[in-house]
């Protein structure tokens, strides 16, 4: 059976929840082979192992990562070449679709970015997409090359199936052309706590009707576990950070749970989170289109309905 | 300073953005079209670095006769000229091909210090045009900048991610690809607008450009639609008003659906 190609996210070694999903739906295709970069070799093995990696590139150097997206490009070419794999997968976030786009250059191959679905098709691999603010959903395949696919957080649910994690040092040196962009700085930012907005299976937003204090936003989100996001027209204003932006011009989620808060749902906002599973609103005004999308809403301030129901979830729990 | 920005004609979002049923690719005639949004952000910073220092603007695009629109749009912001790829050829062009025929422009356009885009268009959304684009022109990226200087023949952007922010450099020529963070896109003065009716627009074809007409289109994609489907329309769930026990009913939603 053909490798398949798994371009490893990680931090430090500590993997990603979206590696565990690809390695998933490597399998499906054929033997999953994770790509890993960077230091904490040792940690990450333990868990690629566990989700079925049969096989472990690596490459240490750290001149790799201090470069961007250039040699992880190369290096995943360089392997397309020797390996032959059947596909090659990589978290669709806008370091992997830049990886991903170079690698589709360099290897002849097409590529499907944004994918929530993957399966393996008559001599190749069937994706779906969701598109135009999630209005439509498109099937699509590769028809040149190796199939490069780009797949968002939570489209397969991590399996556990024992894998021979073999480890192979790749003999990898970038090109200099690699080397035309450098890290020169690099601030970490502070933890929250909170789950990645794009993985967490409960968001919960706030916009402009919070004028700006997010802390019963934020309070009722933990209360569920929930990571949080914002509206543009709060982030604009400068209360919440554009990380957290949900929307066509920020992060596309599609959680189980959304809960948006004092968000009117214009499209731009709607098409960051109309794939949500169940949607959830809390609005002062009864005609805001968001109503028109949900499964459950509240005409209140949500000043006085969150706090209640912050208190409520938290007695229920205990 | 040289800065080509590269532009998208793009079905308005606000409309009813659909497919061509025949050959399953986007419908461009029956939507009214607008320069990307995302798009304004990158003539805009094209313009700052060049009303700061020295240089001329040219903004490209690729598309049908209407998307012309676009490089009037950035011509009335005060880019300085146009150059319009159009070729009934390049129909059904998947990223790829887009890369392809951009490049090839922007090599006949010459001596280009700087490329600016837009973080992603925002019919497509896929945003890699412009990785695509600089591993085809050889040149550095730097992507997702929410902040660009440009200091002799270094270019220096903030990239604001989830767990850190970055500062990252390239050596000029690069290109860099713009957030909706990065500035606030001015509207074409009256003087713009006037102004932009004399500017230049260059048409080429893919002849102009010595791109085969095989290796665009619809035919030429590595990619293919195999079939659309709209999705189907949310239907509305139970709504109530707050009557000092809307958090008490949220609450109660959340236990019944087993999200608590």
């Amino acid at each position: 059976m053909a490798e398949v190609l798994v371009l490893v996210d990680h931090v430090e070694g500590k993997v990603r929840k979206t590696t565990s999903e690809l390695l998933t739906i490597a399998r499906r295709l054929g033997e999953p082979s994770a790509v890993f970069v960077g230091s904490g070799f040792d940690a990450a093995k333990e868990t690629l192992a566990r989700f079925g990696a049969e096989k472990i590139y690596r490459v240490e150097s750290p001149e790799v990562l201090e470069h961007l997206v250039v040699p992880q490009a190369e290096l995943l070419a360089q392997l397309v070449s020797s390996a032959s794999p059947a596909a090659v997968l990589v978290p669709s976030s806008p370091e992997g679709k830049e990886i991903a786009a170079r690698l589709a250059v360099k290897t002849e191959s097409g590529l499907i970015t944004d994918a929530v679905d993957v399966q393996a098709a008559d001599g190749g691999v069937a994706t779906t997409q969701s598109v135009f603010a999630g209005s439509y959903t498109v099937s699509a395949t590769v028809t040149k090359g190796t199939p490069i696919v780009a797949v968002k957080p939570n489209s397969a649910t991590p399996e556990e199936v024992a894998g021979a994690a073999a480890d192979e040092v790749v003999d990898f040196t970038p090109s200099d052309a690699a080397k035309g962009a450098k890290i020169t700085e690099s601030k970490p930012k502070q933890a929250t706590g909170r789950p990645e907005l794009t993985e967490a299976a409960i968001v919960v937003s706030g916009g402009r009707g919070t004028g700006g204090d997010f802390s019963k936003v934020e309070e009722f989100a933990d209360s569920l576990g929930a990571a949080v996001g914002a509206s543009r027209a709060a982030v604009d204003a400068g209360w919440y950070p554009h990380t957290s932006q949900v929307g066509q011009t920020g992060k596309q989620v599609s959680p189980q749970l959304y809960v948006a808060c004092g968000i009117s749902g214009a499209i731009q906002h709607r098409a960051g989170m109309q794939t949500s599973k169940t949607i959830v609103a809390v609005n002062k005004d009864n005609e805001a289109p968001i109503f028109e999308l949900v499964d459950f809403g509240v005409v209140g301030d949500l000043f006085t309905v969150l706090p209640q129901a912050t208190e409520a979830i938290t007695a229920a729990k205990d | 300073m040289n800065i080509v920005v590269c532009v998208k004609y793009v079905p308005d979002a606000q409309a009813e953005r659909t497919f061509n049923a025949s050959d399953n690719t986007t419908d461009r005639e029956n939507v009214d079209g607008l320069l990307s949004e995302l798009d304004e952000y990158a003539v805009e910073e094209a313009l700052k670095i060049v009303e700061a220092g020295e240089g001329e603007v040219t903004v490209l695009t690729v598309g049908p006769d209407a998307a012309a629109d676009a490089i009037k749009k950035a011509l009335q912001m005060g880019a300085d000229k146009g150059v319009h790829v159009n070729d009934a050829a390049i129909h059904g062009s998947d990223a790829i091909a887009t890369s392809l025929v951009l490049a090839e422009a922007i090599k006949k356009i010459g001596d280009v210090d700087l490329v600016v885009t837009g973080m992603a268009s925002t019919d497509g959304t896929m945003g890699v045009v412009p990785a695509m684009l600089a591993e085809r022109l050889g040149l550095p990226a730097v992507t997702f900048a929410s902040e660009l200087s440009v200091e002799g023949t270094t270019a220096t952007i903030r990239r604001d991610g989830d767990a850190s922010t970055q500062t990252i450099t390239a050596t000029l020529p690069a290109l860099v690809s713009v957030t909706d963070q990065i500035n606030e896109p001015r509207y074409p003065s009256f003087k713009g607008i006037m102004a932009a009716k004399k500017k230049p627009v260059e048409q080429w074809s893919l002849a102009d450009l010595g791109v085969d007409a095989t290796q665009v289109g619809l035919d030429a994609a590595w990619t293919k639609v195999e079939s659309f489907a709209a999705r189907p329309p949310r239907s509305q769930g139970e709504i109530v008003a707050d009557e000092g026990d809307g958090g008490s009913k949220l609450a109660a939603f959340l236990t019944e659906r087993k999200f608590v």
